[in-house]
């Protein structure tokens, strides 16, 4: 599935729920069910800080395919990540670095990528670009 | 003085108060970051752009002799509220960090050398600690750090220890904004003084909660801001001895803080434009006069017994609650009550309580060394004013009960 394809299954998911409170609980139950990144990846190298929570994220490259893997001590945070995660890997760099990540405001957790909320997520979209950038060379 | 306002009324006088947020009416309890305006305050602005507006001192006109002397009225007002012996002790600042750069500044251009120390706390916001590691890099200096308890109060004895002949200035907070600590101000200031050293109180977190007195206090400077006291931001002020202000160098040059300009040589003006050069903020310092009309309205006594009733509804509630810890619980404590969650991350709790109608702060609280003392991340913090209710208590206690329930 694109990019497109598994972004436009949110949205859709996310517009069954009827208000804010089932919504979160979706995004938290993702949190929980997204496997732990091990202990030995959670280094220094790997950590996206933020002042709130904190993010670490690993990528790796499979033949211009790239895969993520990331975690946060935070479980909301946690749940977006998997969002992120779940559209992202799997594709390729280029339409990674091409993608302007609207589903985000579609499925209305646009506040959780603002710049302000300091939780880490927007650092960590930048920082999955760099590595797709890095991946398309 | 007289006390017309019963504190249970003062909630109606602040409109942001009466928003509703996703839907739920709010409840601030975000204070400790900044405090809500009342009416009074956002009218007085209002009505300075809209009747008033003129930049200040050596105008002619009326309008310019109009603004000059409400500007300069609200720094009356700032005296007579800190009980401040001279008008020209009163010095108008950007806030809080920008009066304690002012004096890490005049302090590292002569009087701060090599071998030189300087002490603040373990409990320090970053804007008390990092405008002193400038001041000791730029000078040699060094940094004394006065521990502190687990539960968040000052070691007054290895406070006083520190201090020796080498010590040159003692820079702490008066409140903790991340535990709530009322530090012991005038013992500090009475060990200081034994040894002839000066005393510098960050009243950020103090003057929301309670009366301050800086003749009682005998401190040498005394700086706050005005956003936090249901005046403006952008406007705060520095309390300073005449004897001290006069001797630190001016901190930034320009208009207004000269008396005479020649390429060879500039002579400074008085007390207090020595201190503010540039167009200040009128309008800011015009609000802050505002809301010290506001405070004389009611009664600290009242405040007082107020805040800490709720302080100690909201602690009893709160320690209910399975896995919570609250981070700060010193004897002499203001309204501020910061906790965490054996399992849940602060982030988690402030965005589920966000969308409940609740406003708190969540984080490091800009105190990161007191984070690695407490070996923490952050915490959630609700911080509280006068006009906050036991009722909200009630809607944030199940607010966070609920919040749990979804996270864990």
């Amino acid at each position: 599935m694109s990019i497109q394809e598994v972004s436009g299954e949110l949205i859709e998911d996310f517009e069954l729920f009827e208000d804010w409170a089932d919504k979160y609980e979706y995004i938290i139950s993702l949190g929980k069910d997204l496997q732990s990144m091990n202990a030995s990846d959670k280094t220094d190298e790997n950590i996206v800080k933020g002042c709130q929570s904190q993010v670490w994220l690993t990528a790796r490259n499979e033949d211009g395919i790239v895969f993520f893997d990331a975690d946060s001590d935070a479980i909301i945070t946690k749940g977006i990540i998997a969002l992120l995660v779940k559209v992202f890997n799997g594709q390729s760099a280029k339409d990674i670095l091409n993608n302007d990540l609207t589903f985000i405001d579609q499925i209305g957790l646009k506040e959780h990528l603002s710049p302000n909320r300091s939780n880490g997520l927007v650092a960590m979209v930048q920082k999955m670009k760099i590595y797709a950038l890095a991946f398309s060379k | 003085m007289s006390a017309t306002k019963n504190i249970l009324d003062t909630h109606k006088d602040f409109p942001t108060l009466k928003r509703m947020i996703n839907g739920k009416p709010l409840v601030y309890f975000d204070n400790g970051a900044t405090a809500q305006k009342p009416q009074l305050v956002i009218d007085r602005i209002n009505d300075y752009y809209q009747n008033e507006n003129a930049n200040i001192h050596r105008g002619v006109h009326t309008l310019s002799q109009d603004a000059t002397s409400a500007y300069e009225e609200a720094r009356r007002k700032i005296q007579v509220l800190i009980n401040a012996p001279l008008e020209e002790e009163v010095i108008f600042t950007k806030g809080t960090t920008d009066g304690i750069n002012l004096i890490a500044n005049g302090f590292s251009r002569g009087f701060l050398n090599s071998g030189d120390e300087v002490i603040i706390s373990e409990m320090e916001h970053h804007s008390n600690i990092v405008p002193w590691q400038m001041a000791c890099e730029y000078t040699g200096a060094t940094l004394k750090v006065a521990p502190m308890n687990d539960e968040g109060e000052l070691i007054f004895e290895a406070f006083e220890a520190l201090l020796s002949a080498k010590t040159k200035l003692v820079a702490i907070t008066h409140v903790s904004n991340t535990l709530g600590t009322i530090n012991p101000a005038k013992d500090i200031v009475r060990v200081a003084h034994a040894k002839g050293i000066p005393v510098l109180f960050d009243g950020a977190q103090s003057v929301q909660h309670m009366a301050i007195d800086v003749q009682d206090l005998d401190c040498e400077f005394y700086v706050f801001g005005g956003h936090k006291m249901f005046g403006p931001t952008g406007i705060g002020v520095l309390y300073g001895k005449k004897e001290w202000l006069d001797k630190l160098p001016p901190y930034q040059g320009g208009g207004d803080m000269i008396k005479t300009v020649s390429f060879e040589k500039t002579t400074y003006n008085d007390l207090p434009y020595k201190f503010e050069a540039g167009t200040p903020n009128i309008a800011g310092g015009i609000g802050l006069g505002a809301a010290v009309d506001y405070l004389n309205t009611i009664d600290w006594n009242e405040v007082h017994t107020h805040e800490q009733g709720l302080l100690k509804y909201a602690t009893e509630q709160i320690l209910q609650i399975e896995g919570i810890k609250i981070i700060g619980t010193a004897k002499n404590k203001a309204g501020v009550l910061s906790f965490v969650h054996d399992k849940a991350h602060h982030y988690d709790i402030g965005t589920i309580l966000d969308q409940l109608g609740i406003a708190i702060r969540t984080g490091h609280h800009c105190t990161e060394p007191l984070m690695h003392r407490c070996k923490i991340t952050g915490t959630a913090r609700a911080s509280f004013a006068f006009y906050n209710t036991k009722e909200e208590i009630d809607v944030f206690i199940a607010a966070l009960k609920r919040a749990l329930k979804m996270l864990l």
